[in-house]
């Protein structure tokens, strides 16, 4: 245990160490960094950590992070309404849009099917996403979740509840990085990618 | 394959120590609880990822330590590579092969194959089914990756369907797509696993056969058998027509984990009809049938574990077994033994290159080349 001569550093250090990556000595490094700043800059980074706390939205369409009840992404006119994005998380919407590939829309679930976990259908935007059919827009859905058993599961369970709807499902591929070496590549990514293999153009 | 050297720190009940072995036969030698059966466990570690003994990977930490460390080298073709694997208290295990982290674990069953013979062989696999399919699984998974594969994609799915059942039981509720999900995973990876199993045994019992014979010397038809739910074509059915009973009981009542292997003489279960010799026999010849189809798989000498087996095994069995060690049926060889004085006895016909190691509280006393 450290020990520290302030009752006030141990208390922030303890608070900014609950952070998830954030140690203990870490914290530390960062509660003295703030300290040797002038006070308005703490200010703000409080009133900007507080107002992010306090007045961020979910969209109330695609439960993406918002600043307003409808996020940007949905409310923008040039986006292809004819293709849905689903999602585990915000940060899956990020890592697709940095990508600028993507030109449709999104579905967040804010978490994945485990029985294990205790997460059920219930606990995740399921019912909202069925909601959205039948969709006179959306022609194509695409699961961009993780490769593990639970992003399979979902996967599957999703597109069952969607068959009456008759929408098209895809999922995003599986196979080898962009610029890594075929022996280097395990032999599961390997097998699905020789199944999965696309047609050369 | 080899081990030429390794080093112990902190695992179990020892400080740190370096061991050099002989390609030959290595003999570890010491009073009960010195750590003899410890430092094959240590071996068995770096083959396997996981101890033999303790199931709770915290505990094989030394106690009022923090953490251990095994490194081994080994040798594969006249290729020299390392194996590092250290713990520290609450956090992942790190797994090395020439520097390089292993990044799922279960890729590294098979790299090292390795057969330990232990003192509770005869008694767990003649007790549960449960240790039967372990003992199966354990050799396949060291032959195939796939079947590892699918192994553990089944068992992640069993335990997901089994929550899943027992929450539906708790909250009065069922949702039918989602177990159907599930179901899916357990039919194709099931078939896949029974099929593997069922192909395995045809080469597995003839084997297993000659060596019983040698062991016991007697020529009693024995068999093995394999039994799943599998084997019927309309299994598929059957599994979606067990659901109301699965939804009854909060577990999944049909499939591979419900598999059993059995072991029968003249034709009658071995464990209510043999003789405690004729089950120790048993047990011996399939941990050398083991040693045998590992061998033909990977077309190298397994290394070979045999934990404290002069005192479990008659005089009989022993003799068999050194027989077969001075005709060069094994490769590299460890055996613990408390009583050095009768080791040296049993070996002396072994023309094979020996060492002995004596071990005293969780540390090599004296090494003797024999």
């Amino acid at each position: 245990m450290m020990q520290f001569s302030s009752k006030l550093i141990e208390e922030a250090v303890a608070q900014i160490a609950k952070l998830p990556g954030i140690g203990k000595k870490t914290a530390l490094r960062l509660a003295l960094h703030l300290l040797k700043q002038d006070e308005p800059f703490t200010q703000t980074l409080a009133e900007a950590l507080l107002r992010l706390r306090r007045e961020i939205q979910y969209c109330q369409v695609c439960h993406h992070i918002s600043d307003a009840p409808t996020c940007s992404i949905c409310q923008n006119s040039q986006r292809d309404r004819s293709l849905l994005c689903v999602v585990e998380s915000s940060q899956d919407v990020l890592a697709i849009e940095s990508t600028a590939q993507y030109k449709g829309i999104y579905h967040v679930l804010g978490g994945i099917i485990s029985p294990i976990e205790g997460i059920s259908p219930a606990d995740i935007q399921i019912d909202s996403l069925l909601s959205r059919f039948p969709s006179p827009e959306i022609k194509e859905v695409i699961f961009a979740l993780s490769a593990t058993m639970e992003g399979d599961t979902t996967t599957f369970y999703i597109t069952k509840k969607l068959k009456p709807f008759e929408v098209k499902v895809s999922t995003i591929a599986r196979g080898i990085p962009i610029g890594s070496e075929l022996e280097y590549a395990d032999e599961i990514t390997l097998g699905r990618s020789i199944i999965g293999r696309t047609e050369y153009e | 394959m080899a081990l030429l050297e390794l080093s112990v720190v902190q695992f179990k009940n020892y400080a740190e120590s370096r061991f050099q072995f002989d390609s030959g036969i290595n003999c570890i030698v010491g009073d009960n609880g010195s750590g003899k059966t410890n430092l094959l466990d240590a071996i068995y570690y770096l083959a396997m990822t996981k101890s033999a003994f303790q199931a709770v990977d915290q505990q094989n930490i030394r106690q009022s330590d923090d953490f251990f460390r095994l490194e081994g080298v080994f040798e594969h073709e006249a290729q020299p590579f390392k194996i590092y694997c250290a713990l520290q208290t609450g956090q992942k295990k790190i797994f090395k092969v020439e520097n390089k982290p292993v990044e799922r674990l279960s890729e590294h069953i098979g790299r090292v194959p390795l057969v330990l013979v232990k003192p509770d062989d005869s008694y767990q696999l003649n007790e549960g089914s449960e240790q039967r399919r372990a003992f199966f699984d354990h050799v396949m998974s060291q032959i195939s990756q796939p079947y590892l594969n699918s192994l553990l994609r089944y068992n992640h799915a069993l335990k997901q369907r089994n929550q899943l059942l027992k929450q539906f039981a708790e909250k009065h509720w069922v949702d039918h797509d989602l177990l159907t999900v599930y179901d899916q995973v357990l039919l194709t990876e099931g078939h896949s696993i029974a099929q593997a199993r069922s192909e395995f045994m045809q080469t597995f019992e003839p084997v297993f056969v000659q060596f019983y014979r040698n062991i016991a010397d007697k020529q009693e038809p024995i068999s093995l058998t394999y039994a799943s739910h599998f084997a019927d074509p309309e299994f598929a059915t059957a599994f979606k027509a067990a659901r109301p009973k699965d939804l009854a009981m909060a577990r999944t009542t049909q499939g591979i984990h419900k598999d059993d292997f059995g072991f029968a003489l003249q034709g009658l279960p071995l464990k209510k009809f043999g003789s405690q010799g004729q089950q120790k026999s048993f047990a011996i010849a399939l941990k050398l049938a083991q040693f045998e189809v590992l061998r033909q798989a990977k077309g190298e000498k397994p290394l070979l574990l045999l934990d404290d087996i002069f005192d479990k095994l008659d005089d009989k069995r022993i003799a068999k077994l050194m027989e077969m060690m001075a005709s060069g049926t094994f490769g590299q060889v460890w055996m613990t033994d408390a009583r050095p004085e009768r080791s040296h006895k049993l070996l002396k016909k072994v023309t094979a290159s020996k060492r002995f190691f004596y071990i005293r509280q969780g540390a090599c006393e004296q090494v003797e080349q024999g």
